[in-house]
Order: C-alpha cells, then structure tokens, then sequence
C-alpha cells in the first residue's frame, strides 16, 4: 500500500516537473507555475509518506500556499505577452538535454547502487512535537535569525518596488 | 521490491535535473526562476528521506530553514524581476543580455 502511493506520488511529481520545464502545448509561464503547485502539493505527499507531517503542511501553506501565489501575481502583473516565437536554437537545447541527462544519469546510477538505504529501518514517527522541541531549544538562534531574515526581506521588497526612491 | 531510500533519492535526483533543464533551456526569466524552486524542492525531499531513515531530525528542521528562506528569496527575486522589467521592458533572457545601462 505505502508502495503503490509512493509510486504514484513520485510519477505525479515527476511528470508534473517535466511540465513545469518543458511544456508542448503552451508556452505561457501561467501554466508552468500550475503545474509548479501541482508538483509541490505531490511533493507534500511524499513527505505524508516520509512520515514528516508538519512539513507536508509547511510545504502546502507557505509553498503552495503564498510562494506561488505571489509568482502569479508578479505573472499577471508584468502582463507578458504571448512570448512570440523567437528563433528556437535547437541545438543549444539539445546541448543542454543531453548534458543534463548524462549528469541525471550519472547520479542516478551513484545514488541506486551506493547501498546508501542498506540495513536502515525508518522508525521516527510524526514528531511534531519534538520537532518544535527542537527549534526552540536546540536551533532557537537560527530561528531568531530567520524571522529577522524575514522582516529584511519585507522590508528589501517594498524599498525595491518603490518607483523612485525618495 | 520495497520502497527503500534509494528510491526517494532517485526521484529528488531527477526533480533536481528537470530544474536545471529548466533553468538551461527556457528563456523566459520567470520559468527559469520556477525551475530554481523545482531545485530547491528536490533538495527537501532528499533532506526528509535521509532525515526518516537514519532516524534523525536534525533532517526535518533544516527543511524548515530552508522553505522559510526559500520563501524570503522569492519574495526578494520576484521584485527584482519586476523591477528589471520597468526597466527594460522584457522579461526574455536573451533581451537581458548586457549589464549596459
């Protein structure tokens, strides 16, 4: 049963990624990022199947949920035409698939023959709890500078989208 | 055969390649910046698979650390990008070719 989910949760993500990048029915980035949320929300499953609940539910509020509200919004927002066609170089593109391709299989190969998994039975249940246990006792500095790295963050955005800065 | 560690790390290795195809091919700069995310989630899930079965946390947290910063950059990256294209009125990679003013 856990298998039959993780197959389909991976081949989800994994076709939903390919979809995101290389699109053959539509070049509009609004479709790239919904198959981008689509894949996220699969990835959400993976790590309900990891046993990793509270990040399943971080990734779907904060990723699906406002990263990728915001790329829409910047998407409707530079109102991009219907990118006209340029000059496709087909063989830079194929320069670039069959690199990526040899790296992909190259790691993939490493990765599947390594023995990493050998012998390691996963016992960590949901730990929310200890999760939080640990942010706030062991990892409490990281997580101060977090939210101070937030509020900069805000902070950046609104000077960098001021129209002239006065 | 069981679904093993190895079996999540393949489909973060290939998550991970499908970003930097997305990043090499595509000339649109927000497909591009899609594609960083793809990447950035590739590298989650390789993070709470290793975290599950080595029966560690430390895994978990730095998934946390990470979203949370992933979704401070794209704010930052976002508002570049817009204000890129007040400036140069293109938001195509090929446009965007030259640092000159």
């Amino acid at each position: 049963m856990h298998d039959l989910f993780f197959y389909l949760f991976a081949g989800l993500t994994l076709l939903c990624g390919c979809l995101v990048v290389a699109n053959p029915f539509s070049r509009n980035p609004v479709t790239s990022a919904m198959f981008l949320v689509l894949t996220i929300v699969s990835l959400a499953g993976l790590f309900v199947l990891l046993h990793a609940f509270f990040l399943a539910a971080v990734q779907v509020l904060v990723y699906a949920g406002a990263v990728m509200v915001l790329f829409l919004f910047v998407i409707m927002l530079l109102d991009l035409k219907e990118e006209a066609r340029r000059k496709f170089k087909t063989a830079s593109v194929a320069a670039g698939v069959v690199s990526v391709g040899a790296l992909g299989a190259l790691t993939t190969k490493t990765v599947w023959t390594s023995g990493v998994g050998q012998g390691l039975t996963p016992q960590t249940d949901g730990a929310t709890g200890a999760l939080g246990r640990m942010l706030f006792t062991q990892y409490l500095l990281p997580f101060e500078i977090v939210s101070v790295l937030l509020l900069v963050a805000m902070v950046g955005v609104i000077l960098l989208s001021k129209k002239d800065l006065r | 055969m069981t679904v093993g560690l190895e079996h999540y790390l393949v489909v973060s290795v290939g998550l991970f390649c499908l970003g930097v195809l997305g990043v090499i091919v595509r000339r649109n700069l927000l497909v591009i910046y899609m594609s960083l995310e793809l990447m950035l989630n590739a590298a989650n899930l390789a993070l709470v698979a290793f975290s599950r079965y080595h029966n560690d946390l430390n895994g978990q947290v730095l998934v946390f650390f990470i979203i949370t910063v992933a979704a401070a950059e794209v704010a930052v990256g976002l508002a570049l990008i817009v204000a890129l294209y007040r400036k140069r009125q293109s938001a195509h990679v090929e446009d965007l070719a030259t640092m000159k003013f």
